[in-house]
């Protein structure tokens, strides 16, 4: 093809993907919270680069909320979190690297199956797009599967929104796209206030969700 | 006419509501509690003046019979919640498990949450109805966290992040019903407006179509609480304040249900889409079954009526799923029936929790001989709630049981099963509460209102001896639209 719009695009987004795998390989909390702002840059980038190609400016609003809010604020705030709860040091292991990563793989395959048949009509960028974006939204759904602690299960639910963000800024002309980044963003922002401030650390000390599982379902 | 817009009253009382609720004061939330009824009342009496107006559909709003009529469920059993709530709260301030600055909190959610159910009923736009389903679970979520017991966070959080992933898997799938539409009907709002994609549909391409509807049905389904994807429900049920219960289970699995039938509707219009009834009828009578066979270990009250609303919802999507005008109209009765049974039995539970001061089943006892009017009531809702005759779930129940043995007799096997099963559990849990010697806590008195429980009770008892002749046609019409 060796067009140049299709090319960035098609780079920006398979780094985001790359770091999805970054955030199941990284076992140390901030590590996994600098991966996380990264990768929200790349979106941020990404978004970018569809408004300049699909000459949409709403997209950079897009591409703003996701570089202001998820790459700067939120790492901030998730690692003043983690500082104070003194979780910094923590290494969660719930399930080895490698089954994590061939269960990755796995699931990027599936993806691939599942979405480049049905496209075929479509344009090639939009196809690409959305395998890769169903990629990212399936790894975000693992790491929340394989991680115990509040902190990192959250930084897996946004890096699933990433890939959602992704996938609507890839499709021409999709109308409310920055509506729904919004919503999500203030979903995600209650999401963390509430790790913070209602007092899931006062109440159980640690964030370890293993811990908050104690009383599941029944009370006796 | 445009201006007169009634879709707008509807929409903008609840939320003027919740922006005047968010202002008053902790000290004065008992005056507070009455403006969130009267409000809600309002928004009622705007939702019946869409049957005088039927508005013309925008880009973003729109009306049919389908929407009007759950429209109008929602805003009375919002109304009916609201008067339950006020005196429900008035105990809550009394015994000081909530105080002045919740409460402020809790109104202003209650008419934001209201809000956004109604908004996602008349959405015509696909974006706009997954934003406010999303704002829904947002709502309803921080509500259910108000006691700010362990308990009540755990339930939160599993709900944030059950329904978390549960809505970004639905905005997956708009997304993708997106790109079907595109390639038809061009860039641009028209792409995503239910109504006017309904007339395109045919020419989308189904490989798209199919798994967009996939992506639909989890997304939303785990709102309505379909197994397996039901884990939130009873936690959310059981922790939260008892109004919340309520209108969770008789509002918002409905409406979750509404958003899968609109999308169902899609499917149906396009041949070669994949037939979308197989997957709800699995989806239904594995949660029907599920949550049949859970009821009998059940120790906590709200909990064995959260799982009652498990398979109940699990029942109406087995309806819809099988189709065809019978079971679509028996699905619509279901719907409205458990709406006003559940949310009946909810404001009944509510009471007896503040009475007894327990949620435990086992010291719950002899309700009829200490608390007459609320036990009676009680029991007879209970009974309505298990599918017993005279009252409409009976009704909506038998008509879903012959419609499957007049089309698929086979399945008709486990539907009856569950059925049966879980009116046992209903009916042996509903025995050791309502009879027998009194429990000996101390019997504070109750200043409960049971008017909006009888009203609820009375209304099902109404449809199941006689349904007016102008409501059958209405649900045919409905009926007929879901195909």
């Amino acid at each position: 093809m060796g067009n140049l719009p299709y090319d960035v695009a098609h780079l920006l987004g398979t780094s985001v993907l790359v770091l999805s795998f970054g955030l199941l390989f990284q076992r140390r909390i901030l590590g996994v919270l600098n991966i996380f702002g990264v990768q929200a840059g790349f979106l941020a980038a990404a978004a970018a680069w569809q408004a300049h190609i699909q000459h949409a400016p709403h997209l950079y609003i897009t591409a703003a909320i996701a570089l202001v809010f998820k790459a700067i604020v939120i790492p901030l705030a998730l690692r003043r979190i983690v500082f104070r709860l003194r979780i910094h040091r923590t290494v969660e292991t719930v399930l080895g690297v490698g089954p994590t990563m061939i269960a990755g793989v796995g699931l990027v395959g599936l993806s691939v199956i599942l979405v480049l048949p049905l496209t075929h009509q479509s344009v090639a960028l939009t196809r690409d797009d959305l395998a890769l974006a169903l990629s990212i939204v399936l790894l975000g759904l693992l790491m929340m599967i394989t991680r115990r602690n509040a902190v990192t299960q959250v930084v897996g639910f946004m890096s699933l929104e990433n890939g959602l963000i992704l996938a609507a800024v890839g499709v021409a002309g999709m109308p409310l796209v920055v509506e729904m980044s919004v919503a999500f963003s203030v979903m995600v922002a209650f999401i963390i206030f509430g790790i913070f401030f209602f007092h899931i650390r006062d109440r159980f000390d640690t964030l370890d969700l293993q811990s908050l599982e104690s009383f599941r379902g029944e009370r006796s | 006419m445009q201006d007169l817009n009634p879709v707008y009253f509807v929409l903008g009382s609840p939320l003027l509501a919740a922006a005047v609720l968010a202002l008053i004061p902790g000290r004065w939330q008992i005056q507070a509690s009455r403006l969130n009824a009267l409000a809600a009342l309002a928004t009622l009496g705007a939702g019946c003046s869409l049957f005088a107006i039927r508005p013309r559909p925008t880009n973003f709003i729109f009306i049919d019979d389908f929407n009007i009529y759950l429209v109008v469920l929602t805003a009375f059993v919002g109304f009916t919640t609201s008067v339950f709530s006020a005196s429900y709260i008035r105990h809550e301030l009394e015994t000081g498990r909530l105080d002045g600055a919740k409460l402020r909190f809790y109104h202003a959610m209650y008419q934001a949450f209201l809000f956004t159910m109604l908004l996602a009923l008349v959405a015509n736009n696909l974006g706009v109805m997954w934003v406010a389903v999303e704002g829904a679970t947002l709502t309803t979520a921080l509500m259910i966290s108000l006691y700010r017991t362990r308990e009540a966070i755990e339930a939160a959080w599993k709900y944030f992040i059950l329904c978390g992933v549960g809505i970004a898997l639905a905005l997956f799938g708009t997304i993708l019903m997106y790109l079907a539409a595109q390639p038809v009907m061009g860039s641009g709002l028209e792409a995503m407006a239910w109504a006017s994609i309904i007339g395109h549909v045919g020419a989308f391409d189904p490989a798209i179509l199919n798994l967009a509807f996939v992506f639909l049905l989890v997304g939303y389904g785990t709102k309505v609480g379909l197994a397996p994807l039901h884990a939130w429900l009873p936690d959310a049920h059981a922790e939260g304040p008892t109004p919340i219960s309520a209108v969770l289970s008789g509002l918002l699995l409905n409406v979750a249900l509404y958003a899968v039938l609109r999308f169902k509707m899609l499917l149906a219009g396009n041949s070669g889409a994949l037939a979308p009834g197989p997957l709800m009828i699995t989806m239904g009578l594995s949660s029907l079954l599920l949550a049949s066979f859970m009821l009998y270990r059940r120790r906590d009250i709200k909990r064995l009526f959260a799982y009652s609303s498990i398979e109940h919802m699990g029942i109406i999507t087995f309806a819809f799923g099988l189709g065809g005008p019978l079971a679509n109209f028996a699905g619509l009765l279901h719907m409205t029936m458990h709406s006003l049974a559940k949310s009946g039995i909810f404001f009944a539970v509510g009471h007896i929790a503040q009475v007894k001061d327990t949620q435990k089943i086992a010291d719950i006892r002899g309700l009829t001989t200490g608390h007459p009017a609320l036990g009676w009531g009680f029991l007879i809702a209970v009974v309505a709630i298990a599918g017993l005759p005279p009252f409409g779930i009976f009704m909506s129940e038998f008509l879903v049981a012959t419609s499957t043995i007049a089309h698929q007799p086979w399945l008709a096997l486990p539907l009856v099963i569950g059925l049966l099963v879980s009116f046992g559990a209903l009916i042996l849990r509903l025995q050791g509460m309502a009879f027998g010697a009194p429990s000996p806590q101390p019997h504070k008195p109750v200043s409960a209102s049971l008017v909006p429980l009888w009203a609820h009770l009375s209304l099902v008892l109404l449809a199941g001896l006689h349904l007016p002749a102008a409501l059958v046609q209405w649900f045919q019409s409905v009926a007929r639209i879901l195909g």
